[in-house]
Formats: C-alpha cells, structure tokens, sequence
C-alpha cells in the first residue's frame, strides 16, 4: 500500500469518469477536487481498477464440468453441480435434473438420488414423490465456474475443531 | 458405440483420482467415533441475514465458530428450507480480508483525506469522528451532518441511531439505503391505507388460486417465499401464475401467463385491468360502499432530480402528493381510455393476455394474490404504482383475506423492521409517526424523556440528497452503516464519487468488509455482523425476530450499536443543543448524549441478571445493563396500543417471531379485517383504521412516461438488479467461494439480435455507456434472463463492474426512491 500514488480526478487517466455526452450540469466547484487514489488500498473485490475508472473484465470462464464429487463444508451443505446443466429444461413442463437424481433413475445414471429431505412437505410428512416445493433444483444447488475466488475464505470445519478438542481432552 | 456422458465422466473420474492418488487424506478424515462431548454441536436459532423474506436458520457452533447452517425446520417461514445464500450463511463471517480495527487515512502521522489507510485505536477513531462532527455542527448546525443506515441494521441499531442522530444532534439528516429499496411502497400504504406494511402475511400463499407477480423475480429474489408459491401451483392444478416483467427471467419458469411489458407501462396494464373491473361489472359495490374513498392525484410531478435540471423545471407541480375527493363515476371515467387494445399498443403485451390478468381479479371466485419489490418500487411512479396495484384489490375487495392479498414485498432483513417500523427514514419517527406532526413529536419527546419541543421539525435530506448535499458541501461529516452505497447508490460516477471524495468532507464507513464505499471514505470502523451480537429484524410479513450473540466478532470488531452509543459520549448537550432549550431546563445541562439517551431510566432499565446465561452479550456487559432489551422495550412503546404492538422483547427469544400487532399474546395474520384484526371494531367487517373514516383510497393517477427513454444516441434500455446467488453488492457472498465461483461476474445480458446487429458475440467485452458514465463487461446471449430486442440486464454485485456509474439518480418525486429499472444507456464492443 506504500506505493499507492493520490492523484486528483483531472490528472487521472480514465476510461470512464466523465459524463460521455453533453447534458448540462450544476456547475459544483468541489467535486472537481474530488481526491481519488490510483489504485484502491482496501477494497478486495474492486481489484486494481481506481474508484474512477473501469477494466475490461476476465474471459468468461467454463463451467467446471468434471463430474466429481465435492466435499462438502458440513452435512448440511446442498451439494454443488458437478457438471455443466446450461442446456438443461427446468420449468413447470420438466425438470431435467430428476433424469437422473430422482430414486428411480439414479442407478441408471450413477448420480446421487436426492437426498430424503426432498420428500417432505411443509409439515414435515414424506409424501411419495418429491415435494413441489423443492422442484425447482438451482434455488439451493448452483454450477461451479473455473474461476478462482478473489478472497480466500477461513470457514474451519467442524472436524478440525472436534480433532483439536480430543487433542485438548488427551492432555 | 456411442459413450454416454457419464462414461467419459467415469474415465475421467478415475483419471483424475489416480493423478492425486499420492496425496494422503487429511488426519482429520479418519473414521473413529468421537466422544459425545468433543462431537457435540449447540444449534441456535437466528433469521437469515440476507432478503426480506427472513427466514429461519438453525445456526451451529462450536468453539466459538459457526461450523454449520440449514433452513430452521421449525420456522413457520421457511420450514426447513433455505436458499443456496442462507445454506452458506455459515462462511460470510470468515472472509480472510474481515475489518478487525479501525482504519484512518494518514499522511505524516496525521489525518489527511490523501492520506493512506493506516490501523488505529477506537479511541483515535472516535476523536477524530468527534472533531469532525463538532465542526460541522458548528459551522453549519444540524443539516451539517448526516448518517445513512440500513434496513440491515438491527431494530435496536437503528433505533439507537435514529436517537442519536433526532434527539442527540437534532439532525433529520438520517436516512436507511431502504429509501432506494421500499420508500415507494411506503409511500403507497401511507397514501392509500394511512399505516404502513402488508395487511396480509405468507399464509396467503397457500390459500390464494392466482398469484401476480408485478415486475417482481421472485424465483431469484425470494425464493423461500418462491418455493411456498411453487408448491401451491404444482400441487393444485386449478392455480395459475402470471408472471409480467420487462424481461424474461427464471419466475418464468413457473408462468402460465407470461408478459413481458415496456418499461413504466405497469401502470397503463394496472389502470386496463381496473377499467376491465368496470366494465366487466365485476365490482364489489359492497366493497366500496362501505370501505373506499376516490380520490384524483395531481399530476406532473417530476423526477426527483436536482431542481436545476431541464426536467425537473418543466414538471408543471413538482414534489406534489396532492389530490381531490373525486366518485365512482369519475374515477370510472377517468380509466375509460385504458382498454385492451390502448394498453397493448402501449406496453406490448397482446390484449388477449392483459384479459387473462384481468380475470384473474375480476372473478370473484379467484382468490388473488398480487405481489411486487422493486419492479414497482424503484421507479419514478413508485409510489403511483402501488397506490393503482391497491385499487384493483379494493375495486374487487379482494383484501385482507386469506388468498386475498396485495403483497408489497421486501428487499432487505428488516426494512420493515427497523427502517419503517423504527422510523429511521429522514421524515419519520417510530410506529409510522413524522417529524413535521408536532403532535407525533410531543410523544417522541415524551418517550425519549427529552426537553419540550426539542425535536426538529423540518424533514432531513434522504439518500440521493445527502449525496447532492455532500458534493455541494453542505453536509460535511458523515457516517455510513451497514450498507455500500457507492456501488449500490445510483449515478455513482457524477454524484456519489465526488460528494465522498470532495475535500470538504470527512467520511466514515462501518463495515465488516473493505466495500468500495469503504474504500472511498476517510474513516472505516470495523463491525460485528449477524450473529456477532444480539439483535432484532422484522421481515416483510410483520414478523419481528430475535437472535443471541452466537460467537465473537474478530479484532476489535464492534456491533453499529456499541460504536453509535459509545460516540454519544463525546458530545454534551451544551455542545450541541439550543442554549435557551437548556437555560428553560437545567437539569440537562452538562449532561453528555450517552446519559440523555440511553443512561435515561429506559435504556438501562434492565440488569445484567436478564441475559441469557446461554449466551455472550459484550454490549451490555460492556455497558453494565441490558441495551438490546432496553433499548427494544423503549421503541416498543411508540407501538403499543397504537396497532403496532410487539410483545415482550423475552418472548422473541423463544418464539419464531411473531406478527404484529401482537395483542394479549396472539399475532395478527390479517389487518383491517374483523375477527382477524383486534383493531377492526365490532360490526364493521372491515375498517382501514389508518385513515380517519376507516376508509382505504382508491387513486385515479396517469401513466405517466419515465424521465429518459432510448433514443438514436442511446438506444437500449438498462435494467439493475441482484442475482440469487448474491446478496446486494456481494460484500459477503462474494467471499464465500461457491457462491463467487457460482457467478462470479457481472454480465451483460444481451438479446441475440441485439448482439448480432452490433456485431458481438457471446463473451465479447462491451462498454456500456450512458450519459453519465460507463462501465465495461462481457455480453451473455444466453443464460437465466432473456432481455427482449432494445433491453439488456446488468447485475450490480460485482465490485469491478460498477453498473452504477451508468444508471441515473432520478427518483420518484413522492418518495424520493431511485428508479434503478430503467434508463437509456448504448453499449459498444471494446
């Protein structure tokens, strides 16, 4: 952060600051001097662009679609798609996922059935087919894309906390 | 032989197992049992903390982490059910970039708004914070300053706010980032009932035969409540859905009557259904005997921008709310022009499907549900809007019954809660008071223990002034909280940019992330979120819920409501209060803010000895009573006996929430409705107690055009707004990394003809320009949402695409919400 160099907006090189047509504005004599660093100190997400000005985003990237299975963060996690589903008919008419997640097809296609949570209703009762509520699969599972996350992320497990309480209760 | 796609994934499967066949398994993968003590979770209840719809979550712990969240299946809201946010609740705390002390910017060991961020003590905080306010007071008094919160703080966040900012500063200057969010609604229930919020609740859900979605995606935007709307549609095939946007988009998916309309002709379909009511003989004279009043609104108003600009000087009565007492006949008359075929030309949907709409209202055995967010609500007819989705419920009865339901929904975890309820808009004061009403002020003050009429009349400056206001340096010290207006706020680049950076002002941000707001300003205080202290939301169906302190935040991070309460005690009321109010009561003289506003035998009324023994509370430990109760049983008093009743803050812990008015121990499902509402006296059926007579207002009201529609220069419409798998701005699911990798950037989203005839493809960068800035990003031709020709989607949660720059500050006149839905931008290949 030690080499961040301030400059005022009128000596900042930008693609994007000033208004790209002539609509007539009060004239504010502050805002001229607004004060804006040349390249963000704190804001992770923003990335190298300053406040001021825009980069052209990352290629789109491709939908990880190896098909292996996730671990997942704990038991109650929705698991993610391991597969591309951009082609896939999810609407009143057909759900395409349960080709190959509903019980009776799951051997078939070697993919998790879902999970019997899926069964029940409102009240808690299991009804003889998926429940309407859980129809529509992406509200809960997403794809992954090959993206790589700009902030790592320090969720602990759950079994890194039980394997340091026994290390604890050992001692 | 053909392979199947799972064969080549079998292969690959194993191919990819056997190259990282050398890497041993973690030792904590083994498969021994644990003790039971070491294998123990403690489940907690908590709301959710992204959308309105304020789910139930069953939060883990252990050690002091949240290791886990799920659906709450004992939550009447969401029955075990959570969206993929809610599911990944557990990660938004533990972003490796978290705030964890404060951060001024320096130059040479000093303050200097050029200065680099640089870690220092709450106590540098707060003196710096308190020289800067003081001198703001002093050079300009209370219009000097300004706060903009949230409708994610807590009630009693809010509520301290509101305190310190009315009574402590005597400063309106404080307003929530829910005026971009649900100002216009509202301003819709003030208008047409005279009382804020939903008369029905989600238990119309399953009882309603026809929902419409008005401009609304909830399938992305609230899908528990979707889940609940499927549910019904798919178990019961007499239900239909009816779906009206500007774009297609993933509510879609469950429509039997899908239309898609030109932007800002909502309000030509709402006056074509009204007049089919009509005409159709579908009234309830009953109905409207008994419980309607008509009135005509003035029209003309303008579009909330600054008063210099062309438009706003053309509007013939800009700002005016005004209307006249008007009769069926007139307002019969008056939707005449609005039939069918003058609807269709106007909004494109054909008629025969505006008559499928209209029928779903006009019959009487359809029992209707309307629901709507920001569709409706941001746009610069908000407030018109809703008032005209009301009149096709009153035309036809079709309220306050189960099934039966204009439902306004929400955007954000406790807009109703704590924006609207506490009243932290800039004109408000809690349980739907006002500031201009010296009458509503006399009881504030008389709550609030406070000096007669010491309360400021005179409203304060909402969200876009207070960025006006800031880059014209009228407002020179200002505190932001739980919200990232310099991505989330409109015209970022002509307006919210240079008003934070102008050097006239000192800037200060609470947040628990680096947000670019954060990034522009001069100060950064770091929060505690969520279940990092105790609190209150209220959702969209009136339902107020509470949650314990479930773990600790990291550093020296701090609840909004110990850092506002804490600076409270660096002002004295001889700073900052009219030196005859003092000299007319000496008692208060000397006293510091802290002692008048929360040391004031309400706030600290209740011990220690009350908080759960369960539970950590630093706050109130710190503070030596119990704030949050305090502080909650205080607020609740504005309520009680007033139709906004909430129960005893106890009771909260142990429920699931409740919906107000809570009278003797019950919650109220349907307002206005006799049997259902304790307010409803005997004999009447239904009475709209809000306004005087009992009556609810049907409006006559034009459609009138949007401020800036496409043209050769700029010829597409922009549509903003959120995606599923994030919440608002990103500043937390963006740190969860299968939410990032799930979408991880903004898209342009482009009709194929659209992107053909400029010569781009799926994937090509493009700028997207408006008359006030640009951003650039990629084009998505394909994908969830399907923009008609001459419309594209940005979303704005990606901090490196700030859709904002292009989008226009224009707001509804009346309530002064920003119109993010619609305006004329051009987008070119780079």
């Amino acid at each position: 952060m030690k080499n961040t160099l301030l400059n005022k907006v009128s000596t900042v090189c930008m693609t994007a600051a000033l208004a790209v047509s002539s609509i007539v504005l009060p004239s504010v004599a502050s805002a001229a001097d607004a004060v804006i660093d040349a390249e963000p100190q704190v804001a992770s997400m923003r990335g190298t662009a300053p406040l001021n000005a825009e980069l052209t985003p990352n290629p789109m990237e491709k939908v990880e679609n190896n098909d292996l299975k996730r671990q997942r963060d704990y038991p109650q996690q929705p698991p993610t798609i391991p597969h591309d589903i951009s082609k896939y008919q999810l609407d009143k008419n057909f759900n395409k996922c349960m080709d190959c997640h509903s019980r009776k097809l799951a051997d078939e296609a070697q993919a998790p059935a879902v999970s019997v949570t899926h069964y029940m209703n409102r009240d808690g009762e299991f009804l003889g087919e998926m429940s309407p509520r859980r129809y529509f699969c992406t509200q809960c599972h997403v794809h992954q894309l090959e993206s790589k996350p700009m902030v790592e992320n320090e969720f602990v497990d759950v079994d890194e906390l039980i394997k340091q309480s026994n290390q604890r209760a050992k001692k | 032989m053909k392979l199947t796609r799972r064969d080549v994934i079998k292969a690959q499967a194993a191919a990819t197992a056997a190259t990282v066949a050398g890497i041993s398994l973690p030792a904590s993968a083994s498969n021994i049992i644990t003790s039971s003590k070491a294998n123990k979770l403690t489940w907690s209840k908590a709301p959710c903390r992204f959308c309105g719809t304020g789910c139930g979550i069953s939060v883990a712990t252990k050690d002091g982490k949240v290791v886990a969240t799920h659906g709450d299946e004992k939550a009447p809201v969401n029955k075990g059910l959570s969206c993929v946010k809610g599911y990944f609740l557990s990660k938004i705390m533990y972003g490796k970039d978290r705030l964890t002390t404060p951060m001024l910017r320096k130059k040479n060991g000093q303050y200097d708004k050029e200065g680099e961020f640089t870690p220092v003590s709450w106590d540098e905080a707060f003196d710096i914070m308190e020289v800067k306010f003081k001198k703001a007071l002093k050079e300009k008094g209370p219009t000097g300053i300004g706060m903009f919160g949230s409708g994610q703080w807590t009630v009693q966040e809010g509520y301290a706010a509101v305190k310190l900012m009315k009574a402590g500063f005597l400063s309106n200057n404080i307003d929530p980032n829910a005026r971009h969010c649900m100002a216009s609604a509202v301003g819709g229930f003030m208008r047409t009932f005279g009382i804020d919020e939903p008369m029905g609740c989600y238990d119309d859900m399953e009882a309603a035969d026809a929902f419409v979605l008005w401009g609304s995606n909830m399938a992305e935007m609230h899908p528990i409540l979707w889940t609940r709307i499927a549910d019904r549609r798919l178990s019961n095939p007499h239900v239909k859905v009816a779906v009206l946007s500007t774009y297609e988009h993933r509510s879609f998916d469950l429509a039997d009557i899908p239309a898609i309309f030109t932007p800002q002709t909502d309000m030509v379909l709402l006056n074509a259904i009204a007049n089919y009511i009509i005409e159709s003989g579908s009234v309830n004279q009953d109905f409207i005997n008994k419980h309607v009043n008509f009135r005509e609104g003035v029209t003309d108003i303008g579009y909330g921008l600054r008063p210099t600009h062309e438009l706003q000087k053309k509007a013939k009565n800009p700002n005016s709310g005004k209307s006249t007492p008007i009769d069926f006949d007139a307002f019969a008359k008056f939707v005449k022009t609005y039939t069918f075929e003058y609807a269709e030309k106007m909004s494109g949907v054909p008629a025969r499907t505006i008559e499928k709409i209209a029928k779903l209202y006009a019959d009487p055995k359809t029992k209707v549900m309307s629901l709507w967010t920001m569709g409706a609500n941001q746009h610069t007819r908000g407030v018109w809007t809703n008032n005209l989705l009301y009149n096709i419920h009153l035309l036809t009865g079709k309220i306050s019954q189960p099934g039966n339901s204009p439902f306004s929904l929400t955007g954000q975890p406790s807009a109703c809660g704590t924006a609207r309820e506490v009243g932290t808009f800039s004109h408000r004061l809690p349980a739907d008071m006002v500031v201009k009403n010296p009458k509503h002020r006399a009881l504030s003050e008389k709550i609030w223990k406070l000096p007669k009429g010491i309360l400021n009349p005179k409203p304060g400056a909402h969200a876009v002034k207070q960025v006006r206001d800031l880059k014209d340096s009228k407002i020179n010290a200002y505190w932001i909280q739980v919200n990232n207006n310099l991505q989330a706020g409109p015209n970022v680049n002509e307006e919210i940019l240079p008003a934070y950076r102008n050097p006239d002002n000192f800037i200060v941000t609470s947040d628990a992330y680096p947000t670019v707001t954060a990034e522009a300003s001069d100060l950064i205080l770091p929060s505690a979120m969520w279940v990092e202290k105790e609190g209150v939301f209220g959702n969209a169906e009136r339902r107020t819920q509470s949650w314990y302190q479930l773990v600790n935040a990291p550093g020296d991070a701090r609840s909004d409501m110990w850092q506002i309460v804490e600076f409270s005690k660096r002002f004295t009321t001889d700073e900052v209060w009219p030196a005859e109010v003092l000299a007319a009561n000496p008692e208060y003289k000397g006293k510091s803010l802290y002692e008048v506003l929360y040391k004031n035998g309400n706030v600290d009324k209740f011990p220690l000895s009350q908080i759960s023994p369960d539970y950590e509370n630093q706050e109130s430990k710190e503070h030596g009573f119990y704030i949050q109760k305090g502080l909650f049983e205080e607020y609740a008093t504005f309520g009680r006996g007033k139709a906004h009743d909430l129960a005893p803050y106890e009771t909260y812990h142990s429920e699931r929430g409740l919906r107000w008015p809570v009278v003797d121990g019950k919650e109220t499902k349907w307002r206005f409705k006799e049997g259902s509402d304790p307010y409803v006296e005997k004999g009447k059926g239904f009475q709209f107690y809000g306004k005087k007579d009992g009556k609810a207002i049907i409006f006559a009201l034009p459609y009138e055009a949007p401020p800036e529609v496409p043209d050769e220069e700029f010829d597409m419409w922009l549509c903003t707004g959120r995606v599923l798998e994030h919440w608002h701005t990103g500043s937390m699911t963006q740190r969860v990394p299968e939410l990032f990798k799930a979408v991880p950037d903004a898209l342009c989203y482009l009709h194929p003809e659209d992107a053909k005839k400029r010569g781009l493809r799926r994937g090509d960068a493009v700028k997207v320009q408006s008359r006030r800035g640009e951003i650039i990003t990629r084009v998505e031709t394909r994908g969830r949402n399907k923009p008609p020709v001459g419309l594209i989607f940005v979303p704005f949660f990606d901090a490196r695409q700030l859709i904002n720059k292009v989008t226009l500050d224009a707001t509804d006149p009346l309530s002064k919400q920003t119109d993010f839905k619609k305006c004329a931008v051009r987008i070119e290949k780079v």
